[in-house]
């Protein structure tokens, strides 16, 4: 193992715990509320949890889609190895933030939650979200990866359809208050800006090159 | 995490928390949990009294630890516990209300003049917020009408508009960028409405005056309407010929009736009414119970008898 492999395990493992980080509050106020109702989420325990790993969920998947073009920008591109890790994690988050509905909003009670998936256009589309992000999580091995080859990437696109639907998501959700729809909605679409900037330069340039 | 509510160590200075404690262990009296100046003092209550209320039967009165930690009040913000964080920045103290409109005598009094002839009395009321989940709160009041009457609404006042302290110095929700809400807040009742004896005007909650969160020192209570028709911290009351507009119903028709009355079988589009969690409930149980039509205050029905409550929500 090369110092430059030794090093790249530590950071990799900092990422991983960082990312952990939220998850590990959330089990410590767990294991509070448990002992003492009402001290860790107060008298609304469901809404809370579930609200806040629903914002962790969405701010990861920013994070994912921010790997890229902040490793351009510091060009270092092999920063870009950490993608996979936070795109797992944003399906991870996403995955327990829809369970903690399940279990803790809807009461694991299938009427509720036909209803609420029938009636819900919010929670339609967060559903939407997470079912598309499954395919991503079952490709992102390296295997999967050289088996689809160019078709990796073209999948691996739709991460971007996820963020704007984890985004409308979150706007229908809001009430009164457009901050944090705003917020977030803002940084994805800065993101995804850059990427049809690139995208536009590249289809011009490609051009110029047949002329 | 942002979304937890504060412990109550955080929002009120020490010495009152620990006499809280004393309080919910003992029994004995309280100091309120709101900090700041009181535009009504904890004396003036005293000095007052109330006739006490009777408890709702089955069910519990919420602990004043939720009932003041967690609000909707979006002037101080859109967390649930914004408001006990921040509405100490408001001053309540003076205060006055204005009464205009259709009025014979219209006038502008403040606080403590204008409740000097009431009675208080204590009211165990259900409160059920349109997110569907509810409380149960003894407010201390007086019937809206004690206080319309002495200004002489004339024959031609159909509706009563109250409207919200507007002070975005102190108010740091009205000061924000990315609410979609046009201050003041503003909130109506039609007259026979407003005149009904469960609808309430509170200066106080808990054998004690309003803590600022909760609304202080003056706001409405119509128990059979989702909480957003309780209008709080109230500097102006109109008596108007034409039904107002009011803050939700105008944000967003479709969602908030002017009506708003609570009713289980007509749901608010992005979520069921049938069925509402009472606060506080717990990691394991949501506590969820069946809504009852006008919050099971049936008595108000005659209000709406020839109403269509599927298209006047």
């Amino acid at each position: 193992m090369t110092a430059s492999d030794a090093r790249y395990r530590w950071a990799q493992a900092t990422v991983i715990a960082l990312l952990c980080a939220p998850l590990a509050i959330l089990a410590w106020d767990f294991v509070r509320e448990i002992r003492q109702p009402g001290v860790a989420f107060g008298p609304d325990p469901a809404e809370t949890i579930v609200r806040y790993l629903g914002e962790w969920a969405i701010r990861i998947l920013l994070a994912t889609l921010a790997v890229s073009p902040v490793a351009r920008l510091l060009g270092r591109p092999r920063l870009v190895r950490y993608r996979r890790t936070f795109g797992l994690a944003a399906f991870s988050y996403a995955v327990v933030h829809f369970t903690g509905y399940l279990v803790l909003l809807a009461g694991l009670d299938a009427g509720t939650f036909l209803a609420d998936f029938v009636e819900r256009p919010y929670i339609t589309v967060g559903l939407a979200a997470l079912v598309l992000l499954v395919p991503l999580a079952v490709t992102s091995t390296r295997r999967w990866q050289r088996r689809l080859a160019r078709n990796w990437r073209r999948l691996h696109r739709l991460v971007y359809a996820i963020g704007v639907l984890a985004c409308i998501h979150l706007l229908w959700l809001s009430k009164g208050d457009y901050m944090d729809a705003a917020l977030y909605g803002g940084i994805l679409a800065l993101l995804l800006g850059e990427r049809l900037a690139r995208y536009t330069k590249r289809l011009r340039e490609r051009g110029v090159h047949e002329t | 995490m942002r979304s937890a509510p504060i412990r109550p160590s955080e929002i009120t200075p020490e010495h009152v928390y620990l006499s809280r404690r004393r309080f919910i262990a003992g029994g004995a009296a309280l100091t309120l949990g709101g900090v700041g100046a009181h535009a009504l003092s904890e004396d003036w209550l005293t000095g007052r009294g109330f006739r006490p209320g009777a408890p709702i039967e089955g069910e519990d009165t919420t602990p004043i630890e939720y009932a003041t930690a967690y609000n909707n009040f979006y002037e101080f913000g859109t967390d649930k516990d914004d408001p006990a964080r921040y509405a100490h920045e408001m001053t309540v103290d003076p205060w006055s209300v204005e009464v205009a409109g259709e009025v014979a005598k219209p006038g502008k009094l403040g606080i403590e003049d204008l409740l000097a002839n009431v009675d208080l009395e204590e009211r165990v009321y259900r409160l059920r917020c349109v997110e569907a989940w509810s409380m149960v709160i003894p407010w201390i009041g007086f019937p809206v009408k004690a206080l319309l009457d002495r200004f002489e609404p004339t024959g031609a006042a159909k509706f009563v508009e109250f409207t919200t302290l507007h002070r975005p110095d102190e108010m740091r929700g009205q000061r924000s960028f990315f609410s979609g809400i046009d201050w003041p807040y503003v909130e109506a009742l039609r007259l026979d409405e407003a005149y009904h004896p469960l609808a309430i005007l509170a200066v106080g909650m808990y054998g004690n005056v309003l803590p600022n969160q909760n609304g202080a020192p003056l706001r409405l209570v119509v128990p059979w309407k989702y909480g957003f028709k309780s209008i709080k911290s109230i500097v102006r009351i109109r008596l108007t010929r034409r039904r107002p507009g009011t803050t939700w119903n105008m944000l967003q028709p479709r969602e908030y009736g002017f009506y708003a009355n609570v009713n289980p079988t007509v749901d608010h589009p992005r979520w069921s009414q049938a069925s509402e969690r009472r606060l506080p409930s717990t990691l394991f149980s949501p506590n969820r119970i069946e809504t009852r039509m006008f919050n099971g205050y049936e008595e108000v029905a005659s209000l709406y008898a020839d109403m269509d409550l599927r298209r006047n929500y």
